[in-house]
């Protein structure tokens, strides 16, 4: 009897582990798409990153996309969101459903007039923490320039601990053509910021290197 | 480089300071020099005896694990041979059972071959004509000469004709019976046929007998040799168990090799059962569980090797009834069985997988051209991958023999490692004594070394003081010379004794 007690213990023990252990190996991912100006002509990049990631994870990863607009701290602007099952068939049909849904809104995307994206990293921040995955990585598709309407008060210290911020396909824009030092400013403003933080900041534009985007 | 403050004994000279400290130093060594001397010394010697001490101990419990490994290797040996023999002699049982039971018949009917051809000889045997008598008695008549009589004529012929159809008879009575002697002589072909194939027979039985008796005695020897722990057994034991121990290492390699295989056909269908994000202790359970069901497989595969008794790691079952070993093996190879058809079903679980994988990546990606390439030769896989998740259970159950040779003979190995490193350690221990001992000599002549301005300088006086000595007792011997030369007064001790005497005369 002692004996059985003692397995029974052993077992509570191990699946108390295993609800630990569940939220210590999975991933976190939240994609702020800039749709302001000329930037929706860029979309079809953002849907192939898109395409990207979700075949990059695995049973029990989140993944949002979300919209960079006039106030983007909010989840109305949340295109599409999906913590893909457990089991790997089910998380196959999911992708593919998530794909329908990006490819839905960037036939019908408009341009929004301004570009809120400390609103979005705020939005994706309180999302991920939610979620409490083991890694948490925002993907920002903007040239990084941000715009807001008047009235909007985003001077707000950002809590990135623990966070990998990744800023994707950041084109220059005509005035950063004339003078280069502002498109480094801009980098440079958002790396602080991020680091700031206490995230990490990392810049890809060569959509060829993909592959060091999940990466730890 | 400067030297402290503190140590400034004059502070306008650093030099002087160094060269004041360096004399004190000295001196102070100088004074300690005899007590030094015996504390490197006797620690040099504490060291060198701990040392020894130690390795002497090590010599001892390699001697002791010499011997253990001696018995281990004997009584595996011993085992090992008494399974041989006792192996021979079922096989033996179960020819004699055999083969050797026929025997009874096989001589019964050779028998009544013999019987039967006795009988045939003797029915071939020629018996011997009747006496031809009655010829010799007409043989006068049939000699008389042909004559005129027309009725001796007759008479004579009709003699004649009567004597040659005799012949005739005879000869056709005598061609009859050598016909019917010949039938029976070519009935005795067949026969003794039969009688040298079952003499062949019987000689085959018996020279397979011979030759399993041959490998018993060798065995039997080998028995006696490791019955009387000869240093020739173990030795010849110790290289059999190196060469089993190598080999069954390498037949689970090759087994670790196929359960890898095994683990990596069912662990991503497992996912689909178990949930892919599940974790226990930093591992996905789908992985655990799946290494789980390749244990139990092979679990299974030692439980059906030990109740078909051919290996020997749980004694307890071995030693089971025989009606409860056979439902054991019926019990196990059906689990066997269900497990591997599982797995089977979890391959093909992961080919769908995959090809979902495969069409959602290309869809993603852009990749809708790999659909021909992927179509062409599916079943292929899909069969094989089934084919592999069905049989690779039953070929792991087989790791059960090689496991078996390797914990026997590990034991051995592992012995001799560990009577190896034993024997370094005693060396390496005995080596640190000695070398202990040289540098405690080794630090005595470098102390003096340090100190050799002061003992140069108590060399010399010294050399003085011995000098002075030696003019004193030069001087005493000069001395005690000239008085052994002066004249011999008597002794006072004499000439009391004389006035003793005088006394004692006066007295008388």
């Amino acid at each position: 009897m002692k004996k059985i007690v003692l397995v029974l213990l052993l077992l509570l023990g191990l699946s108390s582990c295993s609800s630990d252990g569940a939220q210590k190996h999975n991933k976190g991912v939240y994609m702020l798409v800039d749709t302001s100006g000329t930037y929706t002509h860029e979309l079809k990049k953002a849907q192939q990153i898109i395409n990207y990631i979700l075949s990059q994870l695995e049973s029990g990863d989140s993944f949002v996309v979300a919209s960079i607009d006039t106030g983007s701290f909010s989840e109305k602007d949340i295109i599409a969101k999906a913590t893909f099952s457990d089991r790997p068939s089910k998380a196959n049909q999911q992708k593919r459903a998530f794909v329908k849904v990006v490819d839905n809104y960037v036939k019908h995307v408009k341009s929004s007039p301004y570009t809120d994206i400390t609103g979005g990293i705020l939005q994706a921040t309180e999302f991920l923490n939610e979620k409490d995955t083991a890694s948490k990585t925002i993907l920002i598709f903007s040239d990084l320039k941000e715009e807001l309407k008047k009235g909007y008060m985003r001077d707000i210290p950002l809590q990135l601990q623990g966070y990998k911020v990744v800023a994707l396909n950041v084109t220059k824009l005509r005035s950063d053509n004339v003078d280069p030092r502002k498109y480094m400013a801009r980098l440079k403003e958002w790396k602080e910021k991020v680091e700031k933080g206490g995230g990490e900041w990392e810049v890809i534009n060569d959509l060829e290197r993909l592959d060091k985007l999940l990466k730890q | 480089m400067q030297i402290p403050d503190f140590m400034m004994i004059i502070s306008s000279s650093q030099g002087l300071s160094v060269v004041l400290w360096i004399v004190i130093i000295m001196m102070l060594l100088y004074m300690a020099r005899k007590p030094a001397h015996e504390v490197i010394l006797s620690a040099s010697k504490v060291l060198f005896h701990a040392f020894h001490l130690i390795a002497a101990s090590i010599f001892l419990a390699e001697k002791k694990l010499k011997e253990r490994n001696k018995e281990v290797l004997l009584a595996d040996g011993k085992e090992a041979t008494e399974r041989i023999i006792e192996r021979e002699f079922e096989r033996i049982d179960a020819y004699v059972k055999k083969d050797l039971a026929q025997f009874p018949t096989l001589q019964r009917d050779i028998r009544d071959n013999v019987v039967k051809i006795d009988e045939d000889y003797q029915q071939s045997t020629e018996i011997p004509p009747s006496p031809p008598g009655w010829t010799k008695a007409i043989e006068p008549i049939a000699s008389i000469p042909p004559s005129e009589d027309s009725m001796v004529v007759e008479i004579l012929k009709s003699i004649r004709d009567t004597l040659d159809k005799g012949q005739q008879k005879a000869l056709e009575a005598y061609r009859t019976s050598s016909k019917l002697r010949h039938s029976y002589l070519s009935k005795m072909i067949p026969t003794l046929r039969q009688i040298n194939k079952s003499i062949g027979v019987l000689d085959k039985n018996v020279q397979v007998l011979l030759d399993r008796s041959a490998t018993v005695d060798r065995h039997m020897d080998e028995y006696y040799e490791i019955n009387k722990k000869s240093d020739k057994a173990a030795q010849m034991l110790s290289s059999s168990s190196l060469t089993q121990f190598f080999i069954s290492g390498f037949v689970l390699a090759i087994a670790i090799g196929g359960a890898f295989i095994n683990f990596n056909l069912i662990a991503r269908p497992m996912q689909e059962m178990v949930g892919g994000s599940v974790y226990m202790m930093g591992f996905r359970v789908a992985d655990i569980a799946a290494l789980v069901i390749i244990l139990v497989e092979i679990s299974m595969g030692l439980f059906l090797m030990e109740s078909l008794r051919i290996t020997r790691l749980f004694p307890i079952i071995g030693a089971l009834e025989d009606k409860i070993r056979v439902r054991m093996i019926i019990v196990s190879f059906v689990f066997l069985l269900l497990l591997a058809s599982v797995e089977a079903g979890l391959a093909y679980m992961r080919e769908l997988l995959s090809a979902d994988d495969a069409a959602l990546v290309a869809g993603l990606l852009g990749g809708a051209a790999a659909d021909g390439v992927e179509q062409s030769g599916r079943w292929i896989t899909t069969a094989a991958q089934m084919g592999m998740g069905f049989i690779l259970p039953f070929a792991l159950a087989f790791i059960a023999i090689p496991l078996e040779s390797f914990i026997h003979s590990s034991r051995t190995v592992l012995g001799v490692l560990v009577a190896a490193l034993l024997r370094f350690s005693a060396v390496l221990s005995r080596f640190l004594g000695n070398l202990s001992r040289y540098i405690g000599k080794s630090l005595v002549n470098f102390y003096d070394l340090v100190i050799f301005f002061p003992l140069w300088i108590e060399n010399i006086v010294t050399k003085i003081e011995a000098k002075n000595s030696s003019k004193e007792e030069l001087k005493e011997t000069e001395k005690k010379e000239v008085q052994k030369k002066a004249p011999a007064r008597k002794p006072r001790k004499t000439a009391s004794k004389e006035q003793t005497d005088d006394k004692t005369k006066d007295v008388s």
